[in-house]
């Protein structure tokens, strides 16, 4: 039955199929090179890399580099480790991802579903704060955190990343309820449900999609954020900041093993969250884009 | 005072008035169609009446209460949207009971309620499943319950059944007219199609363009048109509007027609008021079941009149043979029955019952006569 379960544009015979499988199995070992490089030296003893080949599988393999950089490697001038800076990461990310995406959800239902006089402007100038390069804000955020008593603490870096993420977490829901069909939340209004009510009800249980683009999104980014947290992370800086100061120290040997167990260790989150929700990330991202 | 009323209610959006000066009194236990194009203010009136559209100046007013500034959940309605509008992530047992449990009203009764819906309306076994594993037709009556359940004032459809395939459409159609009888409930009911208004309403109220054009009994809207807008929108085919001139023979007047050889016939008034256009310039309105074949003619008409013309082209439909013919310089569309014996071109006999004629003012384009 040839005719039968077809569901590619273009009919691919067995050569021209080799040859798409065979491309694309070099570009996926092209990619995974730098993976291989850095999860094979961070098992290495040090000796291994100084006097060997990066490219090879270790002749003795290790955990040490691994425990090393989690705990004991000289971060700074502290011989802490990297674990209270993961720690403060997470501190910082949980709360940013959670208010900036429940916003973004609230503002997108406010602009889509009770628009008021000016409402375009406000999404205008929302959209707008996704431009903003990150250099122009830091002299007056500090200024401001300052005078908050926020400077240097989690809470700050929480309401810093918070605020530059609510233009696209809005952005987000707001093109994804604006094609959520708007005789619904009128029959939701002569059903007697207010506005949270309608909101927790009846918007929230059909954002699944979205709330992965916009979670995914905004944990990749506050995660990998480096420029806030050196600037304002003071004694609660995140992960990347000490990465940098383990990898960046200038005094004794480069331990080139731990530094890849820290990098590794940095990106590990985000490759987490890519790895459990990716699916619905991009079937987020279509519902948001094309539909939209 | 009617049960609901809409009194002198206009709208506007900035310096555009959409809807102008309407006044309805709606019984109750009334079943109100409100029938017009897109684009004629039916919806936003039924939206004004649910409370989703503020009401520029005027008074609605159910069960004695004016609603202008009350909230569409404090109003006692249900509205079935066209969309049928249900919550996707609940059940259908949820979606019914949905209002109550936000009016507040306690789960034992909430049951009680939907076992009672559930069964009048025949969807007992769908009440676990999800809105997406409907049938368009099971949504519709999903809709409907949960509009029941609710046991308010006023029901209002906002065209319920354009969703549905046509087959579909015609039996959910006689259900809610089933449905109304069985309940008596005061309906509001918003469609463009005029089946569905003269199938289904107590009253229809015609609109175009911001208008109430006509307000009365389908029969009313159907027999004695208020004007020609109203006469070529209800009934399909339309009513065929012919010009034609008043002339006078024996006393009694008569409708002057030209047939499509350029020859002058005379159609019979029965209505004694035409003498006072005699003279003038008519528009002449015949609903297509008017002009038949000879044998086909209504045997209780007292005033059927011949008239020869040739025959245009014939549409055999089953039930019916639509014929048309060039009558004052306009397509006219008789109705045979389905084996008249017609053919394209033939010099044909027609036969014209007067007493459902209807006479316009070319002008106003308002109904002279009957």
């Amino acid at each position: 039955m040839a005719v039968a379960e077809q569901d590619t544009a273009v009919r691919t015979g067995r050569g021209t199929r080799i040859f798409i499988y065979g491309i694309l199995l070099l570009f996926a070992l092209f990619y995974m090179m730098p993976l291989f490089v850095m999860v094979a030296n961070s098992l290495k003893p040090l000796p291994e890399i100084t006097g060997g080949n990066m490219m090879a599988l270790p002749e003795t393999w290790t955990v040490e580099p691994w425990l090393k950089a989690w705990s004991t490697a000289q971060i700074g001038v502290e011989p802490t480790g990297l674990r209270p800076y993961f720690i403060n990461s997470i501190l910082m990310v949980v709360p940013a991802v959670a208010i900036s995406t429940i916003l973004g959800a609230l503002n997108g239902y406010v602009l889509t579903k009770w628009s008021f006089r000016g409402d375009k402007i406000i999404f205008g100038l929302l959209l707008f704060s996704c431009f903003i390069p990150f250099q122009i804000v830091l002299i007056p955020m500090a200024n401001l955190l300052g005078k908050m008593g926020l400077a240097g603490s989690i809470p700050g870096l929480v309401l810093v990343h918070v605020v530059y993420g609510i233009g696209f977490s809005t952005l987000y829901f707001r093109n994804y309820y604006a094609v959520f069909p708007t005789e619904l939340v009128r029959a939701a209004m002569i059903d007697g449900a207010g506005f949270f009510r309608i909101f927790w009800r009846i918007m929230l249980p059909v954002s699944g999609p979205i709330a992965v683009v916009c979670v995914i999104w905004q944990f990749t980014n506050i995660w990998n954020d480096f420029l806030f947290g050196a600037s304002f992370g003071g004694q609660s800086q995140p992960m990347t900041v000490a990465l940098n100061n383990l990898v960046q120290s200038s005094t004794g040997v480069k331990e080139y093993n731990v530094h890849f167990a820290g990098a590794i260790l940095a990106a590990l989150p985000t490759l987490l969250v890519y790895i459990v929700a990716g699916r619905y990330f991009v079937r987020g991202l279509m519902a948001g884009s094309v539909k939209g | 005072m009617g049960f609901l009323d809409i009194r002198n209610v206009t709208k506007s959006y900035g310096l555009v008035e959409v809807l102008h000066q309407v006044d309805i009194e709606v019984e109750e236990g009334e079943f109100l169609v409100l029938v017009g194009p897109s684009g004629c203010g039916k919806s936003t009136l039924l939206n004004m009446i649910a409370g989703l559209e503020s009401i520029t100046s005027g008074d609605i007013a159910i069960n004695g209460r004016v609603v202008n500034g009350v909230h569409p959940s404090k109003r006692n309605i249900a509205m079935v949207f066209q969309s049928y509008a249900l919550y996707p992530n609940m059940t259908v047992g949820q979606n019914m009971t949905f209002g109550l449990e936000m009016h507040g009203v306690p789960k034992a009764e909430r049951e009680a309620a939907l076992a009672d819906v559930a069964r009048l309306l025949q969807i007992e076994n769908l009440l676990d499943r999800k809105p997406g594993q409907l049938s368009g037709g099971q949504r519709q009556r999903v809709a409907m319950g949960r509009a029941l359940v609710r046991n308010p004032d006023v029901f209002l459809f906002d065209e319920p059944l354009s969703n549905l395939d046509a087959k579909l459409r015609v039996d959910m159609r006689t259900e809610i007219k089933k449905l109304h009888e069985k309940l008596k409930t005061t309906i509001v009911y918003v469609t463009h199609d005029q089946i569905e208004a003269m199938t289904l309403s107590t009253r229809i109220a015609v609109m175009y363009q911001g208008y109430v054009q006509q307000l009365g009994t389908p029969k009313e809207i159907y027999d004695t048109p208020a004007n020609v807008y109203v006469a070529t929108f209800m009934g399909s085919p339309a009513m065929n509007v012919v010009p034609a001139r008043v002339g006078q023979h024996n006393g009694v007047p008569h409708a002057v027609v030209t047939t499509q050889d350029g020859r002058a016939q005379a159609l019979r008034f029965s209505q004694p008021n035409m003498a006072a256009w005699e003279g003038r310039e008519i528009l002449l309105g015949l609903r297509p079941e008017a002009i038949t074949d000879p044998e086909g003619a209504d045997r209780n008409s007292a005033n059927i009149v011949g008239l020869s013309n040739r025959i245009g082209v014939t549409e055999p439909a089953g039930a019916d043979t639509f014929v048309t013919m060039e009558l004052g310089g306009r397509d006219v569309i008789a109705r045979m029955r389905a084996d008249a014996n017609v053919a394209a071109g033939q010099e044909f006999s027609f036969a014209v019952n007067m007493e459902k004629a209807v006479a316009f003012d070319p002008e106003t384009e308002r109904r002279i006569a009957p």
